[in-house]
């Protein structure tokens, strides 16, 4: 269920971003503040490693709190029931990706 | 599994033995007790009601982090030495600050290894506290779960049955509030007891890895296959281990074709797996449908878009009232405390010895002791903002701005305290975790222009600009005022912006981090950290401080040869001469002087290279003896300039206005003195703020680096304001 890179990880970020450019997959950067979402994968293998301790694990709920007022970092809060609430840059929350 | 229980009861056995020895002589041998836990899990709190003021900062062999140590009296008769490690969120480094831990926990035959370990977790927030638990357990440390914040808990209606907890854990679980101080006893009296590891395993590294983690085993002597897999994953980053041990632990790696990152995060995952099972059983949550959270509808207005810059601001203004003016009657009293004893000593004894006393020494200590109410002050601030939970938010709300010039949201605080003075300021910016940008906010930092650059500024000013309105309301005086700050922190902007370039980082910046709830400041913990921070100023930067002051009084006071009785001789008799009152005969000699002392040879010696600035050997005398303070200029230039003893500035200003060059115009003409102000904005000439950045930066690459960045900054924009204003 979790797909991270494995041996190159320079190709495989390359080909995700590509895929993004083409398919298009949700990621928490496109939330709209106050929208839910549950998370299916994390595309930046090595900034899944700091996500994944923080407890953004596939298949948790996180849910858009607020953005700074000038749209980055924002906040996110975690697990279904509002567990605690992260902050993170909208570059890093792109890399994390949404079921449809 | 129960082979790795046996194979740690050695090190148990090793550490019960401990505590009885402890218990009997309670002299050889305390026991060491390391504590671990998440950031925001009250772990600071903890430690602070375990040792009180028993603590002190030294620092980890060989790394750049703080290693806070205290005792703490568990049972009469049973004292134990508890460790402070930074908080982590797992055992996988991502920070210079973190690796200490593994450093720490994965060498078991260094003579720090811990006893066993107190776990802090956010009881509130158990299941992801719980992850760098079940990484400990799995080495086969012994510990014990302190599970904090159970009123928070409680709150959130969030029950944990214990019994069955321990159960699932195999470790004792001790409820605490240890913000209140509660489970604080029952805590010590289980530290107290002798501890065995913990059998219970929550990941198995996979049978596929089993070849090569157990050779690495085998070869290192391990006491299970768990701390084997670490050793594989870090083994390029374990400052214990020699060339060789990692070329054999790199070989094995490339061999079976290991893969670091993804098992990582399957390793992660998995434990988030086993920790959601085990907690069903133990913790239940009776939802309940409250309100919104106060922690989102406070940050509804205090990171608004408008009023969360307005209230900043606010918060700022009420800093700088602070710093500046409520400081300065503690500064003054320490002012005149120095300067009273000082006379009492002069008036009472007399010779070398006692001036190199008085004026080397107790000048330096002087100098070292007026800080003491900023810096207090300002840390009092940065803790209840810390405290609170607001400094994340500044962060939140600054970290776009920052980012543009290779700073980072955390980065404000030193910044806008640079302003106040740049040693507590730079001590401030510990809070960045990334070394990158924490070296650039402490290298940018002393570019603000600081409370001692004041008087400097405002002699200069009011020598050359004229005190006329501008449009109605400005004063043309302070408006050049606001120009040099805005300078100062363009420079320091900019100084930031140009070193990102050059700085080069394996360590990644991340921003994800917890945002805590808003909470009260626990005065307790703010007090702690003033008591630390002035000590730690006043131990460490201060040493350097008294010592440069008394090579400063040496060059001033004594010359080559008889060369200062040879002055003395000289100004008696011009004195004579020209019948000056004993108070002018008295300020001639001194300022006769130090024209031949050392330094006064040294400003002489640097005249030409500073001539194309517009400044004489006097100026130089003034930057050579302002480098221990750049407020020292004034008293400087007025002995220099012989005004008498009790001059105030005004006096000084006047002394300076009537001085003349050799073309008989008056030599501090407006190109001079924009030369003497910009060359003040940008020089580097505090040592106090040198020693702290040596004592920050564990080395003196990064102070140096500063000497002369700034040096050269200050030389040519000094030169460059003179040669076109001229």
């Amino acid at each position: 269920m979790f797909k991270v890179s494995l041996n190159n990880s320079a190709a495989v970020s390359a080909r995700s971003t590509s895929a993004q450019t083409v398919v298009a997959p949700r990621s928490v950067k496109d939330l709209r503040l106050g929208e839910s979402g549950t998370i299916c994968c994390l595309k930046d293998p090595e900034m899944a490693l700091k996500l994944l301790e923080m407890g953004c694990i596939p298949g948790t709920q996180v849910r858009l709190n607020s953005r700074a007022p000038l749209g980055c970092p924002i906040t996110l809060v975690v697990g279904e029931t509002a567990d605690y609430t992260l902050s993170l840059r909208v570059s890093e929350a792109a890399t994390i990706l949404l079921k449809e | 599994m129960s082979s790795a229980g046996i194979r740690i009861a050695p090190a148990g056995a090793a550490a019960s033995a401990a505590t009885l020895e402890a218990t009997g002589a309670a002299s050889r041998g305390l026991t060491r007790i390391a504590l671990i836990g998440n950031p925001n899990s009250g772990k600071t709190s903890l430690f602070n009601q375990l040792t009180g003021l028993n603590q002190k900062v030294g620092n980890f062999p060989g790394v750049t982090v703080d290693r806070k140590t205290g005792v703490s009296q568990l049972t009469p008769h049973h004292r134990a030495e508890i460790i402070d490690l930074p908080g982590t969120y797992s055992l996988y480094p991502k920070s210079l600050d973190e690796k200490v831990i593994t450093d720490l926990l994965y060498d078991r035959a260094s003579a720090q290894y811990p006893d066993f370990v107190v776990v802090t977790a956010d009881a509130s927030n158990l299941r992801r506290n719980l992850l760098l638990f079940t990484q400990l357990a799995d080495l086969g440390l012994p510990l014990v779960l302190a599970l904090n914040m159970m009123d928070v808990a409680a709150q959130h209606g969030i029950n944990i049955d214990l019994d069955a907890l321990q159960q699932e854990l195999g470790v004792p679980v001790i409820p605490m509030n240890a913000r209140k101080g509660i489970g604080v006893a029952a805590l010590k009296i289980v530290m107290a007891q002798q501890l065995d590891a913990g059998t219970n395993r929550f990941y198995e590294p996979d049978e596929t890895l089993l070849p090569m983690l157990r050779q690495i085993r085998y070869y290192f002597n391990l006491h299970n296959d768990y701390l084997a897999l670490h050793y594989a994953h870090q083994f390029r980053h374990i400052s214990f281990l020699s060339a060789d041990d990692k070329a054999y632990i790199g070989e094995l790696v490339a061999k079976y074709n290991f893969e670091p990152t993804a098992r990582q995060a399957q390793e992660t995952i998995d434990r988030y797996n086993r920790i959601n099972e085990l907690l069903l059983d133990a913790v239940s949550v009776t939802r309940t449908e409250k309100a919104e959270p106060y922690s989102n509808r406070l940050d509804r207005v205090l990171t608004h878009r408008v009023w969360g810059y307005l209230i900043f601001l606010l918060i700022l203004f009420l800093l700088f009232q602070a710093v500046f003016s409520w400081a300065s009657y503690p500064m003054e009293l320490i002012d005149q405390g120095v300067a009273w004893i000082n006379s009492l000593i002069q008036s009472n004894f007399n010779g070398p010895l006692i001036s190199l006393l008085t004026e080397g020494v107790l000048a330096g200590l002087g100098g070292v002791l007026i800080f003491i109410p900023q810096i207090a002050l300002l840390f009092a601030f940065i803790a209840v903002l810390e405290e609170t939970g607001y400094m994340a938010r500044v962060t939140f709300m600054m970290d776009r701005i920052m980012r543009k010039f290779g700073l980072n949201g955390k980065s404000v605080v030193p910044l806008i305290s640079g302003m106040a003075c740049a040693v507590p300021a730079i001590m401030s910016a510990r809070t960045i975790e990334n070394r990158k940008d924490r070296m650039i906010t402490i290298f940018v930092t002393p570019l603000m222009s600081c409370s001692a650059r004041i008087p400097v500024y405002t002699v200069l000013i009011g020598l050359v600009v004229p005190d006329q309105p501008v449009l109605g309301v400005f004063n043309l005086r302070g408006v050049a005022l606001m120009g040099l700050y805005l300078l100062g922190f363009v420079s320091a902007v900019g100084s930031a912006w140009v070193l990102k370039l050059f700085m080069k980082t394996k360590e990644r910046s991340y921003f994800i981090m917890e945002f805590p709830v808003y909470r009260w400041p626990r005065w307790k913990n703010v007090g702690l950290t003033i008591v630390e921070k002035v000590k730690a100023f006043v131990f460490q930067a201060g040493k350097v401080i008294v010592a440069i002051s008394v090579i400063l009084w040496v060059l001033a006071s004594y010359g080559p040869g008889n060369a200062l009785e040879q002055a003395e001789q000289r100004a008696r008799t011009s004195a004579t001469a020209q019948r000056m009152s004993e108070a002018e005969v008295e300020s001639h000699i001194a300022s006769e002087k130090l024209e031949s002392s050392y330094a006064g040879q040294f400003g002489h010696l640097i005249e030409p290279a500073i001539r194309p600035l517009g400044f004489d050997w006097k100026i130089g005398i003034s930057l050579l003896t302002s480098f221990a303070a750049r407020e020292v200029f004034v008293g400087t230039m007025s002995t220099i300039y012989s005004v008498g003893q009790d001059a105030n500035e005004l006096t000084v200003q006047q002394k300076l206005a009537a001085e003349k060059g050799p073309d008989g115009q008056p030599f501090f003409t407006p190109a001079r003195a924009g030369s003497l102000l910009v060359f003040y904005v940008f020089a580097m000439q505090c040592m106090s703020t040198l020693a702290t950045t040596y004592r920050e930066t564990k080395g003196w690459t990064w102070p140096l680096l500063q000497l002369f960045y700034m040096s050269g900054l200050a030389y040519l924009a000094s030169l460059l304001v003179y040669q076109v204003l001229k």
